[in-house]
């Protein structure tokens, strides 16, 4: 498909090489920007006074940075299990079964979540669970948990039925053939050949889990900080760069998060 | 063995219904090597998957040894499947793939070990047993198919074109392997292909199928010499068709001569069409003699062992001979232009069921 493409390139058409240029420089230098000044000696976000590992160190002793962080570890490590859960057996049901009616509903009813902008499923969940805290008094982790489960699993779901679509039905017939029962036959070729997916799933909904805001911060608790919210509510008095610290060390999470996911996803072959 | 009575499948419902077997009656002797033949489409594999369980037949039934095993799920059927596309898991190595069906089956141990050396020795891949199955060749991988399929010991061995992905030499060698595995252990093997030649040299018998029906069964002589229908006659093998008429069991050419020949059930008297096998003529330069027809030499391809020459006949039609070539053959063959006299060999004339 490349070599059809060659006569007809848009490296060749005028201003690309601006246009590309500037948005990588709008998606990257702030980031950059945000990285170095992590690493500052002063409290200034924007005179460099140095290098020093000072607010990593201070993020670290940090009782707030460190509650808030185990919290946010503990919701996306619950909601990504739960929705890599049911997204495999979603996708499982949307492809290796015989096309039933209401087949492609399903499709589309799993993936809404991704179509309905966050702020309003957060005021949605926002008010329903404000009912179900008054008339239970209960104010655990459980809505956060839920929360993060529902809008996880589109992300969940996607890769994992990617591969299972690439994954040629022939071999669980192959294995009803020879003895296999149905639950064997998922145990040993369906389970093991979908794995990948599985894995690369569970990772994007962790990472999704992780650094959400928006729907955190309306369905959660008092003293139910998370790492994003944590930052959010310390954005809105002194700012210093350990906020900087703190998004570094996610985003580092992120970045590796992310690149394993595709090392899965592009060794399907 | 196997009998498949009266087997009708119906895929889809309503307007887009679509017939792939229609009222298929067959039985299927143990320790045979049966094959179906027909063209792409025809309804071999859906045959196939109805015996190993992965369809449910609309109408009809299927029988192992007497019992109905129509509506038992595939891994209760004592039949294997070696895939067209071999189907083997990657996941899994070669000798993991072989043992896949002795475990499935709760054999020990001890007992699956020693099974699957022995298959691996059947196909000759020990040296390969440990690698992935992606990691051999295709021939290696359809032998892998075969042992994984023969392993668990079935009563019947169903094949779905398995040579079909192989190029010509190595496809020669499986076919001998294949009917020395089939003669070593005793299993019924139910084979698909629709390369004529391949049903002919393999098969005990062959089942030649059109359009979800089967319209001939017989050994691989029959089928080539008493076709029943112009479709099987014309599917195997080249062939001409004359026009001719019937009295009995004598035969009166439109353009000439009189023969005996073999008359299927069902034919009525009067007009019919024969067929004669082109190596069944025999050809000469010069004006025929008393049971002989006379013919024109249109074209004369030589194409190594034999050669075959396209004759115009009194009455219009064309006849193709095919001759054998042999060191002095040379002088014999009349050429291009040329008056000919074409004699036809006794019992060479198959009446045709339209
Ligand atoms: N699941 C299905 N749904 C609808 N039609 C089907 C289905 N499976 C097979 N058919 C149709 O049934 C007919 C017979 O198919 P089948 O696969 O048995 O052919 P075949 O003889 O094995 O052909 P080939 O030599 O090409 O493999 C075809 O016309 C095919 O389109
Ligand atoms: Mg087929």
């Amino acid at each position: 498909m490349a070599d059809a493409r060659k006569g007809y390139s848009v490296r060749t058409l005028p201003g690309f090489a601006i246009v590309a240029l500037f948005t990588l420089v709008a998606l990257y230098a702030p980031i950059a920007i945000l990285v170095v000044f992590s690493f500052n000696e002063g409290t200034s976000l924007a005179i460099w006074e140095g290098f020093s590992l000072r607010w990593y160190r201070q993020a670290i002793a940090n009782e707030a940075v460190q509650d808030a962080a185990l919290r946010s570890l503990f919701l996306a490590l619950s909601a990504s299990f739960v929705a890599t859960t049911a997204a495999t057996m979603a996708a499982l049901a949307t492809t290796r079964t015989r096309r039933f009616p209401g087949r492609t509903i399903i499709y589309a009813l799993i993936n809404q979540p991704l179509m309905v902008p966050e702020i309003v499923t957060a005021v949605a969940l926002l008010i329903v669970f404000a009912w179900i805290k008054v008339w239970t008094g209960h104010t655990s982790m459980i809505y956060l948990i839920v929360a993060h489960t529902a809008f996880c699993i589109p992300f969940a779901y996607l890769p994992i039925r990617a591969r299972l679509e690439t994954m040629d039905m022939s071999l669980e017939i192959a294995a009803r053939d020879l003895y296999a029962s149905r639950w064997l036959t998922f145990r040993r070729v369906t389970l093991p050949l979908m794995w990948p997916g599985i894995v690369a799933g569970l990772m994007l909904a962790f990472v999704i889990s992780l650094d959400d805001v928006v729907i955190t911060e309306f369905v959660k608790s008092a003293g139910q900080e998370t790492l994003p919210t944590y930052m959010l509510g310390q954005l809105r008095r002194v700012v210093t760069p350990e906020v900087n610290a703190i998004s570094t060390a996610i985003l580092l999470a992120g970045a590796i998060l992310v690149s394993l996911f595709f090392r899965l996803t592009n060794r399907q072959s | 063995m196997i009998q498949i009575e009266n087997a009708t499948k119906t895929f889809g419902q309503g307007d887009s219904a679509f017939t792939a077997l229609r009222d298929v009656s067959v039985d299927i002797a143990a320790n045979e090597f049966f094959t179906l033949l027909g063209p792409s489409g025809c309804g071999k594999t859906t045959l196939l998957r109805l015996i190993a369980g992965f369809e449910p037949p609309t109408k009809g039934a299927i029988l192992l040894s007497g019992s109905d095993i129509s509506r038992l799920p595939p891994n209760q059927r004592p039949v294997n499947t070696v895939f067209q596309n071999y189907a083997l898991f990657p996941h899994m190595s070669v000798a993991q793939n072989i043992a896949f069906g002795l475990e499935m089956l709760g054999k020990p141990k001890a007992e699956i070990a020693k099974t699957v050396d022995e298959m691996l020795r059947l196909v000759r891949m020990e040296e390969l047993k440990d690698r992935r199955t992606s990691e051999i060749s295709g021939g290696q991988q359809q032998r892998v198919a075969l042992a994984r399929a023969l392993a668990p010991h079935p009563q019947v061995l169903l094949l779905d074109e398995p040579l079909s992905a192989l190029d010509l030499k190595l496809r020669k060698e499986m076919q001998i392997e294949l009917k020395r595995l089939q003669s070593e252990t005793g299993i019924t093997f139910v084979f698909v292909t629709h390369d004529q030649e391949e049903a002919l040299t393999m098969s005990d018998r062959v089942a030649v199928m059109n359009a979800g029906r089967i319209l001939q069964v017989g050994s691989p002589r029959d089928i080539y010499e008493r076709p029943s229908e112009r479709f099987v006659a014309n599917f195997i093998g080249e062939s001409n068709f004359l026009d001719a008429e019937r009295i009995g069991g004598d035969v009166t050419l439109a353009a000439g001569g009189s023969f005996a020949a073999a008359v299927p059930e069902g034919v009525p008297e009067g007009k019919v069409s024969v067929l004669i096998r082109p190596e069944h003529i025999r050809v000469r330069g010069g004006q025929p003699e008393a049971g002989e027809l006379s013919a024109k030499v249109e074209t004369v391809v030589y194409s190594g062992d034999a050669t075959t020459l396209h004759l115009r006949l009194a009455t219009g039609e064309v006849l193709k001979a095919r001759m054998a070539n042999a060191p002095d053959s040379d002088a014999a063959v009349p050429a291009e232009g040329q008056d000919a006299a074409v004699s036809i060999a006794p019992g060479a004339v198959t009446v045709l069921r339209d």
